[in-house]
């Protein structure tokens, strides 16, 4: 036991990589199913135990440095607030939906290949906790592909269904690999100015840099720079912040139910961790913001993202091609909370990562229970379900509340504080697009809402049941999540906090 | 003039890295547009492997004995043996895909799959 704590942040890569081995190989007549869901239990519960380790550790940081090499030559893992919140979303989602994955993929995917796609799930859920945990540049990068390939695979597999999820797939693929090439010849520059592939080392070695900056003789300006501006586009692109988003909707609206479900709550989210870490810790506040004013860029996208993700989101006859467009919006919200720089700013982007990943995850389970009781996810197909579906539908209407924003939801949470970080910015036209954007969000739930109660189904349509058990559970378990957290919120505004005050420092 | 001379391994890796960019942009038959992904890779491991060399340095092996030797810098093209390997499976995972949309769609072509799908209305 005490090795196993010893080497818990290894483990909770090192178990979900060999199992997704192991599965991929004896994973054959619906075994693999039962490992990829022990897998993600044991993978959660080191989660909140890494989790916990970190607040009750003096410093709030936790170093493994794999096979005892000292953090600058050999690669370090890095546990902060920051990251174990991330890791116990990712976590908590990635279980969740294995757990309603078993009857959804099943119906989804030719028995034959079922093995790989546990194999492949768990090494997409290995690859996000992988960027998430690791305190390494070049370790991000090789992890980031490791998610990504599994990602365009997963992606792919929906073609039996539609054969349009190939083209999909493909389409990522290019998008996907050129953000990730950006984001490795990003790590060559700031190597070349610093010597060091270890965020923290660089971070450090940065400040010796920036110091000669004001001189007569500043060192590796443009370098940095590049290296800067590199890695950010390649973020974005990763992200999905418009206008970088043109892979998301295709490839969230043919992939299988519940890999849509899994990419929409997770993927994007490990993203945007990145892309915070990357500005906060590696290149500094100061760097970033004060002396290149990325901060306007990111602002005037993330406002261009709520307008427009909401706007083609409300146009959609697909719902869940709806969803994903409106998940461009919510990426929006995301980045336009640590835009602001502040402590507020960011606690409001972690809040609603946090927040948008249960929402968004319940909304595409209950969707996954339309397509596996319909066989499509069109508009109109939806039409009285309202009575069929009593409880999934009911699940999404409460998950459709949550992306308005209304109070007693985890959406009103979120937005509160990100209303509250534009106004103590002195931003009132910030606080007006959230709320622009909150409002184009009710049309489009609206939308669907009215067809799911008041649609007339047809009369010849065969009978239905309610969705089995395996998948209302988990629908029900996110979106009662997302109900509780809109409610109880202190849980997650405390950690969200501390996990704002330690990247920007303690001061405010 | 002398710029270019003097700074020819990075001018290599933006042209490669560049015709790369172009062809993934520009190309719409599919094969065409995964060889050039790939060279826009390799566009950034020639990268890589310039920036570890360092002037005078030779090959990073221990010479009994010797002293005053410069080394050049042999992490970067560790670095770059995984980036490789991450490139093929990039690859790989491409011509998969490519594959099996020749095999639903009966082309490669971009444009008449595109025209395809405009036409079925999925």
């Amino acid at each position: 036991m005490e090795w196993v704590h010893k080497h818990l942040p290894a483990l909770i890569i090192m178990v979900p990589l060999c199992m997704g081995l192991v599965t991929a190989i004896i994973g054959r007549r619906g075994a693999g199913w039962y490992m990829a869901m022990g897998t993600t239990a044991a993978t959660i519960a080191m989660a909140i135990q890494l989790l916990v380790n970190v607040l009750n550790t003096p410093g709030q940081s936790i170093t493994y440095m794999h096979g005892n090499w000292p953090a600058p030559f050999g690669i370090a893992y890095v546990i902060d607030p920051l990251n174990a919140a991330i890791l116990v979303i990712v976590a908590l989602i990635a279980a969740i939906v294995t757990m309603y994955a078993r009857k959804s993929v099943a119906s989804e995917i030719s028995v034959g290949k079922l093995h790989f796609f546990y194999g492949l799930w768990l090494f997409c859920i290995t690859g996000l906790l992988g960027i998430t945990i690791t305190g390494d540049a070049f370790n991000l990068y090789v992890l980031l592909e490791i998610s990504s390939l599994s990602t365009y695979t997963l992606v792919a597999l929906g073609k039996d269904r539609n054969r349009r999820a190939l083209t999909a797939a493909i389409n990522y693929l290019v998008l996907g690999t050129i953000g990730a090439c950006f984001y490795l010849a990003g790590i060559a520059y700031l190597y070349m100015a610093t010597g060091s592939l270890n965020i923290a080392d660089i971070a450090a070695r940065m400040q010796d840099i920036y110091a000669t900056w004001g001189t007569d003789s500043p060192q590796y300006q443009k370098t940095v720079i590049a290296g800067f501006a590199l890695m950010a586009v390649g973020l974005s692109l990763k992200l999905a912040l418009f206008p970088l988003h043109g892979w998301l909707p295709n490839a969230y609206t043919y992939a299988p139910s519940a890999v849509s479900a899994l990419l929409a709550s997770t993927a994007t989210k490990v993203g945007a961790y990145a892309f915070i870490r990357v500005i906060f810790t590696l290149m500094g506040v100061d760097f970033a913001y004060h002396l290149l004013r990325t901060d306007v860029a990111l602002l005037i996208s993330s406002a261009a993202a709520i307008l427009f993700g909401s706007f083609i989101a409300f146009r959609q006859t697909n719902v869940k091609k709806l969803l994903a467009y409106s998940s461009i919006g919510q990426v929006g919200y995301i980045t336009m909370g640590f835009a602001l720089g502040s402590v507020t700013g960011l606690t409001a982007s972690v809040i609603h990562l946090f927040n948008h990943a249960l929402t968004k995850g319940g909304m595409f389970l209950a969707l996954g229970v339309v397509a596996y009781r319909v066989g499509n996810t069109k508009l109109q197909s939806l039409a009285g379900l309202g009575r069929k579906l009593p409880f999934t539908m009911g699940a999404f209407t409460a998950g459709g509340l949550g992306l308005i924003g209304v109070p007693l939801t985890a959406g009103f949470v979120s937005k509160w504080y990100l209303v509250s970080a534009c106004l103590e910015a002195g931003r009132y036209e910030l606080a007006g697009i959230v709320l622009v954007g909150s409002l184009i969000a009710l049309l489009y739930t609206w939308k669907v809402v009215e067809v799911i109660y008041f649609g007339k189904r047809a009369d010849d349509a065969a009978p239905m049941r309610e969705a089995p058990l395996t998948m209302l559970v988990p629908t029900l378990l996110l979106i009662g999540g997302s109900l509780y957290f809109g409610i109880d919120s202190s849980l997650s505004a405390h950690i969200a906090e501390t996990a704002a005050r330690f990247v920007l420092g303690g001061t405010p | 003039m002398q710029m270019v001379l003097d700074y020819y391994n990075y001018w290599i890796c933006v042209v490669l890295m560049m015709i790369g960019f172009y062809g993934v942009m520009a190309k719409t038959n599919l094969i065409k547009k995964a060889l050039s992904l790939s060279l826009f890779q390799t566009g950034i491991l020639v990268f890589y492997i310039s920036i570890g060399k360092v002037d005078g340095g030779t090959g990073p092996v221990t010479v009994e004995g010797a002293t005053g030797v410069v080394y050049s810098n042999p992490l970067p093209h560790a670095l770059m043996l995984t980036a490789i390997v991450v490139g093929v499976a990039t690859l790989s995972v491409a011509m998969a895909i490519i594959v099996n949309i020749r095999e639903r769609y009966g082309t490669i072509d971009e444009k008449d799959i595109e025209q395809m799908e405009l036409e079925s209305n999925e």
